[in-house]
């Protein structure tokens, strides 16, 4: 990669080693429930230690991938490789992986101790080892004092650490984790992603998570794959899911962002972008190789800036006038729909066809001698290459 | 608080009302058996000596109190056609539901596991024989297993018997079992379904996810987590067996002793009021521990679903 988009979390990454072997591979999956078909001729490395989100709305076929590696779901086609080794036929309960499961599935007949044993004493451990790993793994998730507790006398996050807890009792090699802070609610989820985070670092396992947050795929994992109709829009890191999408659909999926539909033109050696709906002409920056012609731009709300005054015209600085049509003061941020049109209309006469930005403007100072308001006339900038060109 | 005052009384009144019932319909009946059992039998009408004659005062409800006779229950004690009736039966009904729960758990587990719009469908097909009355169900078994009835005419088409064999199982043993297991399969599978409808699937899974093989998991999570149902079923199949009268008489033979058609020869053919009542209270007796079980039980399940 030319250029380092966004913070980088740490030198970590296999995935750009070509020497590297990964510890799980999918090969050429198909899976078909009747004529429907759930995953779509997709490959997938993933190496030791990484924590890999497979990310997607409900029946993009992500679920049905993480349960192919668990083995409730048998490939139609390709197979399922770990350290190597061919499993897709084996059963679940031979495998060295373990899930942690969306409804927690805690024995309900079991104390919290007995249920991080589950998995142990199948194993046939000693009666010994079983009780030390099990406090281990208490302490881990801090929950000493509810050993002896049944699961329905637990708050649900507690129960999320039971379920936790008990699908590392047995040090898998992979950890399966199925939307695992769904039943959270939003402050104990952002403080559990960090926890898993920590965790997966300390315990230097591999952890590959199924969710349909976007925010929490970006918080916690290492790569995350974009996965829409059964196969895979973009497997990169967050910051290049985020900074470079690849298609329209996960510039849309991840986070807010303005499209703008077009064509792209080369004038004068320079590359622009430019539409029917647009007053001018904007300067874009995309790579080298891509063709002029019919294309489309995303930018990313926060990259806007919007002033009342005109700013003074530079090189790779995008500009398009417009009408504060909407704002939303969100305390941190203020919200601003822009429309790309002189005239001031109201709610009842306005036209679709002209297209509205959203941008998101941090609010750093307390006191605005003069805010921006409804109907002012503005303008919104943007460094060209901040636009990403995407094929329509 | 008016208001106040007046629901604490709706609540006595909704709290009365299934006491009352007992106290009608179960007490006072059950007062008046004891009575009878105590009684002396004679050739009158009704056909025994009352104990106690209440209009006659307090002083003589009293005396009457020392000449209570136990005289029926000695004699029960004494013979040993009725202990052989009450072991029988609690055989019976044992064996019964036993052959009941393992006929029964695969048919729960078969509608449990059913896809969610056919499981109605299986539902009333389990209901479904009741809409027929059970003593007619249980002449149609007649029809079926008698000598020359539906069986045996099943076995020689396909060929198990030659053609002038018949099979002879009405009037034995084995026919009571089959009529009682038929009779009382659907009071076994409904608890039983509704435990293993209730079970969520991602627990086996989850055990199976540990390195549980599939058949251990069945035993250490269905299982247990179906017993509820389990306990119940089986409450529910051998109390009402054990007491069981129109199947023995219907399909059994004349060895097959259960307490049910002891009572009633005593109480029909022999008139003996006293015995029959005293027979009466012992089988309830014999009851009420598996009864108090079974409510312990529905108790644990109860605060274990809260």
């Amino acid at each position: 990669m030319a250029k380092t988009l966004g913070p980088v979390r740490r030198a970590f990454a296999p995935w750009d080693d070509p020497s590297a072997t990964p510890l799980i591979r999918f090969e050429a999956i198909t899976k078909r429930f009747g004529d429907f078909t759930a995953i779509d001729n997709v490959s997938l490395d993933i190496y030791e230690r990484e924590f890999f989100a497979l990310l997607g709305p409900s029946g993009c076929g992500k679920t049905t991938l993480m349960r192919m590696l668990a083995g409730f779901e048998t490939p139609t086609e390709g197979r399922v490789l770990l350290d190597g080794e061919d499993i897709s036929q084996v059963p679940p309960h031979k495998r060295p992986v373990n899930m942690m499961f969306q409804s927690y599935a805690l024995f309900p007949h079991m104390s919290v101790a007995d249920n991080i044993a589950f998995g142990l004493k199948q194993d046939g451990l000693p009666a010994g080892d079983i009780k030390a790993r099990v406090e281990e793994m208490l302490s881990l998730v801090k929950l000493e004092p509810f050993a002896r507790r049944r699961p329905d006398q637990l708050s649900g996050g507690q129960r999320q650490r039971v379920a936790l807890a008990r699908s590392l009792a047995k040090r898998p090699k992979v950890l399966l984790l199925d939307e695992p802070l769904g039943a959270l609610d939003k402050k104990l989820r952002e403080e559990t992603q960090f926890e898993l985070m920590d965790l997966q670092e300390k315990l230097g396992m591999t952890f590959l998570i199924v969710t349909h947050d976007q925010e929490e795929a970006m918080t916690v994992a290492d790569r995350i794959a974009v996965m829409n109709h059964g196969s895979f829009e973009q497997i990169d890191p967050p910051s290049v899911i985020y900074e470079q999408p690849n298609s329209r659909y996960v510039a849309d999926f991840i986070g807010d962002v303005n499209l703008l539909d077009g064509a792209l033109e080369t004038r004068g050696g320079a590359r622009v972008f430019s539409s029917k709906a647009l007053s001018n002409p904007l300067p874009v920056m995309p790579p080298d190789d891509t063709p002029d012609g019919s294309a489309c731009i995303a930018i990313r709300p926060e990259k806007l800036s919007v002033s009342l005054t005109e700013p003074e015209q530079a090189d790779g600085l995008a500009m398009l006038k417009g009408t504060v049509w909407d704002i939303a003061y969100m305390g941190d941020v203020s919200i601003f729909h822009v429309r790309l049109s002189d005239e001031v209309c109201t709610g009842q006469d306005k036209d679709e066809t002209v297209p509205v930005l959203r941008a998101t403007i941090a609010n750093t100072t307390r006191l605005v001698e003069r805010p921006i308001a409804w109907d002012d006339a503005v303008w919104v900038t943007w460094q060209a290459d901040a636009a990403v060109v995407l094929p329509r | 608080m008016s208001a106040g005052g007046s629901s604490a009384w709706g609540r006595r009144l909704v709290i009365a009302v299934p006491y009352i019932w007992l106290l009608v319909f179960f007490l006072a009946p059950f007062v008046l058996v004891l009575r009878i059992s105590l009684s002396e039998v004679a050739i009158a009408m009704p056909p025994y000596v009352p104990v106690f004659d209440l209009g006659a005062g307090w002083d003589r409800f009293v005396a009457d109190l020392g000449r209570l006779s136990f005289a029926n229950y000695e004699w029960l004690a004494g013979d040993p056609l009725y202990i052989n009736s009450y072991l029988s039966s609690l055989r019976i009904a044992f064996v019964s539901t036993v052959l009941t729960l393992l006929i029964g758990f695969p048919i729960a587990y078969g509608m449990a596991s059913a896809p969610r719009g056919l499981r109605p469908i299986l539902m009333m097909l389990v209901i479904l024989p009741f809409w027929t009355s059970f003593l007619i169900r249980v002449y149609a078994w007649i029809g079926i297993l008698k000598p020359e009835g539906l069986l045996t005419l099943f076995g020689q088409t396909i060929g198990i018997l030659s053609g002038d064999e018949q099979f002879r199982i009405l009037n034995t043993t084995t026919a009571v079992y089959i009529g009682i297991v038929y009779s009382y399969l659907p009071f076994m599978v409904l608890p039983l379904y509704a435990a293993l409808e209730r079970l969520d699937g991602s627990l086996l899974e989850a055990a199976q996810d540990l390195g549980c093989p599939p058949l251990k998991a069945f035993w250490v999570i269905t299982v247990p987590l179906a017993l509820p149902g389990i306990i119940a079923g089986c409450f529910l199949v051998f109390i009402p067996a054990v007491g069981e009268f129109v199947i023995p008489d219907l399909l059994g033979g004349s060895d097959t002793l259960m307490i049910g058609r002891t009572l009633w020869n005593e109480f029909f053919n022999n008139r003996d009021w006293p015995v029959s009542s005293a027979v009466a209270v012992l089988l309830l007796l014999v009851l009420i521990i598996p009864i108090v079980a079974f409510q312990q039980a529905q108790q644990r399940q109860q605060e274990a679903a809260r």
